[in-house]
């Protein structure tokens, strides 16, 4: 019989006696568990957030703002500025008409359903290629605003997470009364958290007069954003900063969702360290409840090297049956789970649903695993060196 | 207490389980404790707020400036006792991630509204003087390292100037720093004058109103009274207390305390569990000692006794090391990041929740072996020896 042979004889035996084991067994599963669900949740927010922000940016559309600014909100365009960008190299143009968007952005206070309290809610104000400039925006429901009328469209997820956005409703800002007309899909991107009208209004309403926040036009193939930045850089009218709308909302993102990992990494592996406690305390309880079974093991003949994989394995599958069942609660509850918050980056409330995914759950799975193998490895040690005949006499 | 001896003992019976034990515990209220102290920054200093000052702002959006004019009405009403502003000037320093709080201020009245904030005489009157002098708080001058006389340049993202540039400078002139520990002073103020002049557009507006309550003035009747007097113009105001208005902020954050309070239901539900388990465990382990306490004559309010504080002296120990630690490590984050993650603060509202819930958990974790112990029945529990 081989070593081989043997190490699976005592695993076997040992996974056979487990089911007697229950109480102490259960909490280090349940411990496990609860690591793999905070892990899986915390991160699932920055993966979430991430991917709201990334799906919404092109890599063929640029944006143009006033240089220096860090985001839509604190630019700035003149009319004669958006006509400099109209007529700049590198932009697509469909016969007479240049692809483009020029945009205002401002904010406005609409309730939060979940906690009714008042959040900046961004309120663009779009050109007719706004639909043109960005990628998988379609309306979904109602009709387009009619141009030069106070009447919005408002974004998918805009709609979920805030109140009184319901097409055919109206909403007061201010001094204005705004009739919802229709409601915008955008794949789930940034856009959906976006109430949308003519810029025209939007000015007029804000006494923001001819200008503009920013600029979004369709490029018209490879390099031409170095051609478009050139051209702007040269131009004396304008000073502007170009990026891909890619880019720019990666930037976007960066600050919330690194602050999310930021918590998140450090409190995964504090609260492994405490699962590890966990673990290694029922394992220690379990091998002196076997303590009778290994004596006898050993007094029969097999080594202290089977003795010791079994306790391992044993540790390792308790862990990893932690790691599924936290896991698959953290797939269940938190997946698609919708929530809104400030981002500091646009001063804007940004909606996003929590994203447990697959890779998510693998590494949390392999957290898992090294806490079971080293919640083992203590305990194993000691079963393996357990004083056959002593043992024995206390029982 | 005359049974601690015994307790101590008990508890440390099996050395390697109480110590694991008691070490899961110390994790469990470590995280406790960094995560209040987060979840503190993230209520934006609503504890500090002086329930006299009230807060103006336009009704629509925070973003949107309100006249200058508004100013004089404001201290005309009833029940205010002295008004000032600020500005979002919403700079970066070096680098775009560099970015903290900037407001241009009238230094007089602002400073006057701000008791809180305290500085050298000699400085404030510096600053007054100087046009384009700045004051900085404590955390901020700490960051980068600023000293006093100092030139500071800083990028605007919103405020081109008159003349093109984005850069403005400004001479540092003072360092304020916040009379309780828990204000937060990562902020820059600079004179409103020299901003107004020299900004390129919307001049003769401010960002937003402070205004200090009268004495014996209802502050809610005060705020009504103002918003009452701007209804229907182009710029509507929206009042509330410093308080309300630093929690609007923290709800605009959304679930976020929710997703603390998950985390931390999840942490402790482990937690009992591990602890529990242990103590049923050594009661198990146990039964013929109990038998021969009980034996001796130890009633069974006794042998209650014993075994539920052996369970809250093991979470004592775990938790107080666990919430010392945090509390040690929270004042080193505060110091080493109070710029960048300002308001970072253990609060003793959180150590005295973090105490009741070592008592708390320790009860429920020995409550069911300790009633196990108690309805012992001696001759059974000696039978089974």
């Amino acid at each position: 019989m081989g070593v081989l042979n043997r190490i699976l004889a005592v695993t076997w035996l040992n996974l056979q006696n487990l089911p007697q084991r229950i109480p102490a067994s259960t909490v280090s599963v349940i411990g496990v568990a609860a690591v793999v669900l905070v892990f899986a949740a915390v991160l699932s927010m920055a993966k979430g957030f991430e991917r709201t922000m990334t799906a919404a940016g092109a890599e063929d559309t640029a944006i143009i703002m006033r240089s220096g600014s860090t985001s839509e909100l604190n630019s700035g365009l003149s009319n004669e500025q958006v006509q400099v960008i109209e007529t700049a190299p590198g932009v697509l143009r469909e016969g007479d008409t240049t692809v483009m968007s020029a945009e205002l952005y401002v904010v406005v206070d609409v309730r939060k359903k979940s906690n009714d309290t008042e959040a900046n809610v961004p309120f663009r104000g779009i050109q007719p290629g706004a639909f043109d400039v960005r990628n998988g925006v379609r309306l979904a429901e109602g009709r387009m605003f009619e141009p030069g009328k106070n009447e919005i469209i408002v974004g998918r997820a805009a709609q979920a997470e805030f109140a009184g956005l319901e097409t055919g409703g109206s909403i007061r800002f201010g001094q204005t009364e705004w009739n919802i007309v229709g409601v915008f899909e955008a794949g789930g991107g940034v856009s959906e958290s976006e109430l949308w009208t003519d810029v025209r209004v939007l000015q007029n309403a804000y006494r923001r007069g001819n200008s503009y926040q920013s600029v979004r036009v369709r490029l018209d193939g490879p390099g031409a954003l170095e051609a478009l930045e050139a051209a702007l850089e040269d131009d004396p009218r304008i000073s502007a900063d170009v990026m891909t709308e890619k880019a720019y909302y990666a930037g976007q993102a960066a600050g919330l969702a690194q602050f999310i990992r930021l918590i998140g990494y450090p409190l995964t592996i504090l609260m492994s360290v405490g699962a590890v406690f966990g673990a290694l305390n029922s394992m220690y309880s379990s091998v002196s409840v076997r303590g009778k079974e290994i004596a006898t093991l050993r007094a029969l003949g097999f080594g202290p090297f089977p003795i010791l994989v079994s306790t391992i394995v044993e540790s390792t599958l308790l862990a990893l049956v932690g790691g599924l069942l936290g896991g698959a609660v953290a797939y269940l509850v938190f997946n698609g789970f919708q929530v809104s918050t400030l981002n500091g980056a646009s001063f804007s409330q940004v909606v996003f649903d929590f994203a447990v995914t697959p890779d998510l759950l693998v590494q949390g799975i392999q957290a898992a695993l090294v806490i079971g193998l080293v919640g083992g490895f203590f305990p194993a040690l000691r079963a393996a060196r357990l004083p056959v005949a002593q043992a024995l006499r206390e029982l | 207490m005359k049974f601690f001896r015994l307790v101590w003992k008990n508890a440390w019976r099996k050395k390697i389980r109480t110590s694991l034990t008691i070490l899961s515990v110390f994790v469990a209220f470590l995280l406790f404790a960094l995560l209040s102290a987060i979840g503190y920054a993230f209520r934006g200093g609503v504890d500090v707020a002086d329930a006299d000052r009230l807060i103006v702002i336009e009704k629509v959006s925070l973003i949107n400036p309100l006249p200058s004019s508004y100013q004089a009405r404001i201290a005309a009403t009833p029940g205010v006792e002295s008004v000032t502003h600020a500005s979002w000037f919403g700079g970066y320093y070096q680098e775009p991630q560099n970015q903290f709080a900037q407001f241009p201020v009238d230094p007089e009245d602002y400073m006057a509204m701000y008791p809180e904030f305290e500085m050298p005489a000699e400085q404030r009157e510096a600053w007054k003087r100087n046009r384009t002098g700045a004051v900085v708080g404590r955390e901020l001058a700490d960051a980068y390292g600023w000293k006093v006389g100092d030139r500071i340049p800083i990028q605007a993202t919103i405020w081109s100037r008159k003349d093109g540039g984005r850069t403005w400078e400004f001479d540092l002139e003072g360092i304020f720093s916040a009379e309780n520990a828990r204000g937060n002073t990562a902020l820059m103020l600079f004179q409103y004058d020299y901003f107004d002049e020299a900004r390129a557009f919307a001049q003769g507006t401010v960002g937003w109103y402070i205004l200090r309550v009268a004495d014996g003035a209802d502050p809610v009747q005060v705020a009504n009274a103002i918003d009452a007097q701007f209804a229907n113009s182009p710029a509507e105001t929206d009042t509330s207390t410093e308080a309300a208005f630093a929690q609007s902020f923290t709800k605009q954050f959304g679930n976020i305390a929710l997703i603390v309070t998950l985390i931390l239901g999840a942490v402790f539900f482990t937690l009992l569990l591990v602890s529990g388990n242990t103590m049923s465990q050594s009661v198990r382990e146990r039964i013929p000692e109990l038998a021969v306490l009980k034996t001796l004559g130890f009633g069974d309010r006794s042998v209650l006794a014993i075994v539920l504080s052996e369970s809250v002296l093991i979470m004592l120990i775990g938790g107080l090391l666990g919430l010392g630690v945090g509390w040690v490590l929270v004042q080193g984050v505060a110091e080493q990041f109070g710029a960048f993650l300002p308001g970072v603060y253990l609060s003793p509202a959180s150590l005295a929740t973090g105490f009741g819930l070592m008592l708390g958990a320790g009860a429920l974790a020995g409550i069911f072996p300790a009633v196990k112990a108690m309805r012992l029945s001696i001759v059974d529990a000696l039978a089974r020896a």
